[in-house]
């Protein structure tokens, strides 16, 4: 289907503006960010972690782990996708007990954050779960909601909505391509 | 009626056959012509009154294939081929001759066992089956079989086939007894202490699949040895189912010296090397195994240039359950009466004479059969092949009662549109 | 691809994919739950026509690691031994919704053969002296974990080459990676044609001993029986053996391998074997990993070749 040239929604700056609030709130409704751990979902939550995981160095002092999650193993339609690459899964520590807030990039089906949910499980017992998007564009197939939301973006179904990160890509910014 | 007198034949309504539009082969070139068959003669070169008309369109006549080596399995193995379905499958492929090969159970090693196969080819009446003989009682190579009984129930060929006859002193005796009566010692050329645990050629693909192999070496040797048998006795010898380069530099110098010597090689021989079997498939599995690029053009080379007299088919039929089995417990052979023309053709396109020569004339010198593989002309016998080399098909499903070809989903030229044996339309694919 | 019968159906990307996968999954054995619910509804058969406890082990645990229902058909105990043909035993498996089949068998091609008459897929857990696919990718992974890369490493197999499926599995797996091996083996247990082998031939070991990074040790059949092909069990031991002497005059950094099971004091040296510079037990441990890798690749992401 053809799509229009994608229209750019967030710059970098606004990207790390929006960062920055999600790392406050996590930080407002924790007291602080004692027995957090971040943990990225691959691609792009992974350094989208990383950069929430600095802003609450930077204001709070504390340095929160923060761990990777690959939902390769655990996404319900293995049998249709390609099997893509799998990224690694690494948590540094135990999530036994702890708050784990997962980060991605984009929630759309909740698919992926229902795998992920899944994933985590098998590492441990966490006391919470809870999940921090950059846009949230809708369309739920699963009851699976953000608890921390960088922009909440109205899409249609066939629109694409585009992340792209400094270090992956060569930019930084949300994009979104509408259909002629 | 068409009153003419036919000479020679049983009093029969066999109809009256016409073909038009003929490319009659014979030795002094190629003939347009139409051609008239009546009884079981050739009546004429030319038209006229008949029963029955068929336009062939330009196809080749020539005398009808003749097969040096067919295993019909009947007596004993009737599962996989017997006398009439072999037969329908011999007319299928434009046979109007079949030497069948004697290792059925019991073997073909007295003379009531060798009319039995002739009684029983002339039940079925699609073509002439004449048994061969085993040289060895039950092909043991112990004791001599019933030679004289054979003979006398009119067997011409003896063989061993399956085994070898390796006993020296014993193929020499079987030698000077046939030389004696002009008989033809047939040997099945296999080694059996080098061919020993073998399933295919032994070489560089057999190597990589890790495969026991069989030696090139397992041919040559007792081909050697038996040249030195027939120098010694003067008897009239043939090679069957020659696989080798080598094998065939043998026979090109005894053919040299003067010795009787002649020699067959089967389709699949002209046609597929040992790579077939990276397939793993038992329809790439036979004896003598399917060798090297280079053993297949010197097959061809041989054939062409007349060391190798006679294409011969080696027809071995297998009932499907017994290859649905791993490639070293399959059993070796390959069906091959329907594909063998269109085979030939395709691997040599030789000119038309040649090929009715290698498919036809020779086998029936070399099988003593008077009635066949005879050049037509007016008052020859009618048993003839129509063989269009035109069309190209694939095999795909066979006449035979087993189906393990290795043609099967190759694409071949040349098509038997009719069998005539003794007057009589025993196959026709005219479309 | 929908079967794994033979190393060279894989180019290096594609090997080197299944080595990454396995990466993956090491991870995942190493969880105090290692699950993981990929596979989860699949059916995995077992078909063991030869003997081996070890291999079958290694692919039960790999399935059941992903999730997977297995099902384990032994022809002693089965309607094999009532005369049921190979090909019927296949069908009757399939018909039971399997979506997999591991095929082990003393003849060369039965997995090829069963691949030809089934729907599902077919991994070759052995056939003859042909192939062993998953062991010559544990063998790679293994040593891509102690050297980084197998480029350039310099490898010796050595042993009855002749009638090893492990040593032509391995042979391709590892030139396609970049090493090159040379095969150690008296002349009776060489290949008849080597020209197509992908190898080079030495027949004295302890010339060859300081250029060398790995050491591969088959393990001689003796269930084969020496017959015409070894003219002693002794001699051979002499010559071929990887004893204490031997192992002293490789460099020092050279390593061990032995696809198991080993005929300790035979052709390798107990001490030798498990010593520091032996991979043995990495092999082994390797050995799920691999097999999930290989389980995952072939049946998911069907709609793709």
């Amino acid at each position: 289907m053809q799509q229009d040239a994608p229209v750019q929604i967030m710059d970098g700056a606004d990207v790390r503006r929006a960062l920055r609030r999600i790392a406050h709130e996590v930080c407002e409704r924790h007291h602080g960010a004692e027995n957090v751990i971040l943990v990225g979902i691959h691609t792009r939550g992974v350094p989208l972690a990383q950069e929430i995981a600095h802003a609450i160095a930077d204001f709070e002092g504390t340095h929160v782990p923060v761990g990777e999650l690959d939902i390769g193993l655990y996404r319900d339609d293995l049998d249709n996708r390609p099997t893509t690459r799998l990224g690694r899964t690494l948590i540094p520590v135990d999530v036994t007990g702890e708050t784990v807030v997962l980060i991605d990039d984009v929630l759309f089906t909740g698919r992926t954050i229902r795998a992920a949910l899944d994933a985590v499980s098998d590492l441990g017992r966490p006391a919470a779960m809870e999940l921090a998007v950059l846009i949230d564009r809708g369309h739920r197939q699963l009851p699976i909601r953000a608890d921390y939301v960088g922009k909440n973006l109205p899409t249609s179904l066939e629109e694409r909505v585009t992340v792209r990160v400094d270090g992956l890509d060569q930019e930084h910014g949300v994009w979104i391509e509408r259909p002629l | 009626m068409t009153g003419t007198t036919v000479t020679g034949s049983p009093i029969t309504s066999t109809p009256t056959i016409a073909l038009h539009n003929a490319l009659i082969v014979t030795p002094d070139g190629v003939v347009e012509s139409d051609l008239l068959v009546a009884g079981d003669r050739i009546e004429r070169l030319g038209t006229g009154d008949a029963d029955v008309h068929v336009d062939i369109g330009g196809a080749w006549v020539g005398p009808g294939f003749v097969d040096l080596h067919s295993h019909l399995r009947e007596p004993g193995f009737e599962w996989k081929e017997d006398i009439t379905s072999g037969s329908r499958a011999g007319a299928a492929g434009g046979y109007t001759a079949l030497v069948a090969m004697p290792n059925t159970a019991p073997a073909i090693d007295a003379g009531h066992r060798a009319r039995f196969v002739i009684d029983r080819g002339r039940e079925a009446g699609f073509l002439e089956v004449v048994p061969a003989g085993a040289i060895t009682m039950g092909r043991r190579g112990e004791a001599l079989a019933h030679l004289d009984e054979l003979w006398a129930a009119g067997v011409r060929i003896f063989t061993d086939d399956g085994d070898t006859l390796a006993d020296s002193g014993l193929l020499r005796s079987a030698m000077e007894y046939l030389a004696e009566r002009g008989g033809v010692v047939a040997q099945h050329a296999e080694d059996p202490g080098l061919a020993r645990g073998g399933h295919m050629h032994e070489g560089t693909v057999s190597s990589r699949l890790g495969i026991t192999g069989l030696p090139a070496l397992a041919e040559e040797t007792v081909i050697a040895r038996d040249l030195s048998l027939v120098t010694l006795t003067g008897v009239r010898y043939h090679t069957q189912h020659i696989s080798t380069a080598a094998g065939a530099a043998l026979i090109k110098e005894a053919k040299d010296q003067g010795l009787p010597v002649t020699a067959e090689v089967t389709p699949h021989h002209l046609h597929f090397d040992h790579t077939r079997v990276e397939t793993m498939d038992p329809d790439f599995k036979m004896y003598p195994p399917l060798r090297t690029a280079g053993d297949v053009e010197g097959m061809r080379v041989a054939l062409h240039e007349g060391v190798i007299d006679a294409v011969a088919t080696d027809h071995a039929p297998h009932a499907a359950y017994e290859s649905e089995v791993p490639f070293e417990e399959a059993p070796r052979g390959v069906i091959g009466l329907e594909t063998a023309a269109a085979a030939v053709l395709t691997a040599l396109d030789p000119e038309p004479v040649m090929f009715f020569t290698m498919m036809s004339v020779a086998p029936a010198r070399i099988a003593s059969l008077g009635g066949q593989g005879q050049w037509i002309a007016e008052g020859s016998p009618a048993n003839l092949t129509v063989f269009d080399p035109d069309p190209t098909w694939t095999p795909e499903h066979f006449a035979s009662k087993s189906q393990n070809s290795p043609f099967r989903g190759v694409k071949l030229r040349g098509k038997v549109r009719a069998t005539i044996f003794r007057g009589r339309l025993t196959h026709q694919d005219l479309e | 691809m929908k079967h794994l019968l033979a190393i060279d159906q894989l180019d290096r990307p594609a090997i080197e994919e299944i080595l990454d996968l396995a990466d993956h999954f090491t991870e995942v054995l190493s969880r105090d739950i290692p699950k993981v619910p990929a596979l989860r509804g699949a059916t995995i058969a077992t078909l063991f026509f030869e003997g081996s406890t070890r291999t079958r082990l290694s692919f039960e645990k790999a399935a059941k690691a992903l999730s997977a229902d297995v099902l384990n058909f032994t022809p002693s105990t089965s309607s094999l031994s009532k005369g049921e043909s190979l090909k019927d035993t296949a069908l009757t498996v399939q018909a039971m919704g399997t979506d997999l089949m591991v095929v082990r068998h003393a003849m060369v091609g039965a997995p090829h053969r069963v691949a030809s008459w089934v729907d599902c897929s077919v991994i070759n857990a052995g056939d003859g002296a042909h192939q062993h696919p998953t062991q010559a990718l544990l063998d790679a992974l293994t040593l891509r974990r102690h050297w980084g890369k197998l480029d350039g490493l310099r490898i010796a197999i050595v042993g009855d080459i002749r009638h090893s499926r492990v040593a032509r599995s391995n042979i391709a797996a590892f030139t396609t990676l970049g090493a090159t091996v040379t095969l150690v083996a008296p002349p009776t247990l060489l290949p008849e044609d080597v020209t197509d082998f992908g190898g080079t031939i030495a027949s004295d070991f302890d010339e060859i001993l300081p250029d060398l990074d790995v050491i591969y040790m088959l393990r001689i059949q003796l269930e084969r029986g020496s017959g015409p092909v070894l003219p002693s069990l002794p001699e051979y031991v002499a010559r071929f053996g990887l004893n204490r002497s031997r192992f002293e005059r490789l460099p020092p950094e050279a390593v061990v391998m032995h696809p198991g099971p080993m005929n300790r004091g035979i052709e390798i040296d107990p001490a030798v074997a498990d010593g520091a510079r032996s991979l043995i037990t990495a092999q082994v441990s390797n050995g799920v990993a691999t097999r999930m890798a290989v389980l995952f690749r072939l049946l998911t992401g069907k709609a793709q070749p």
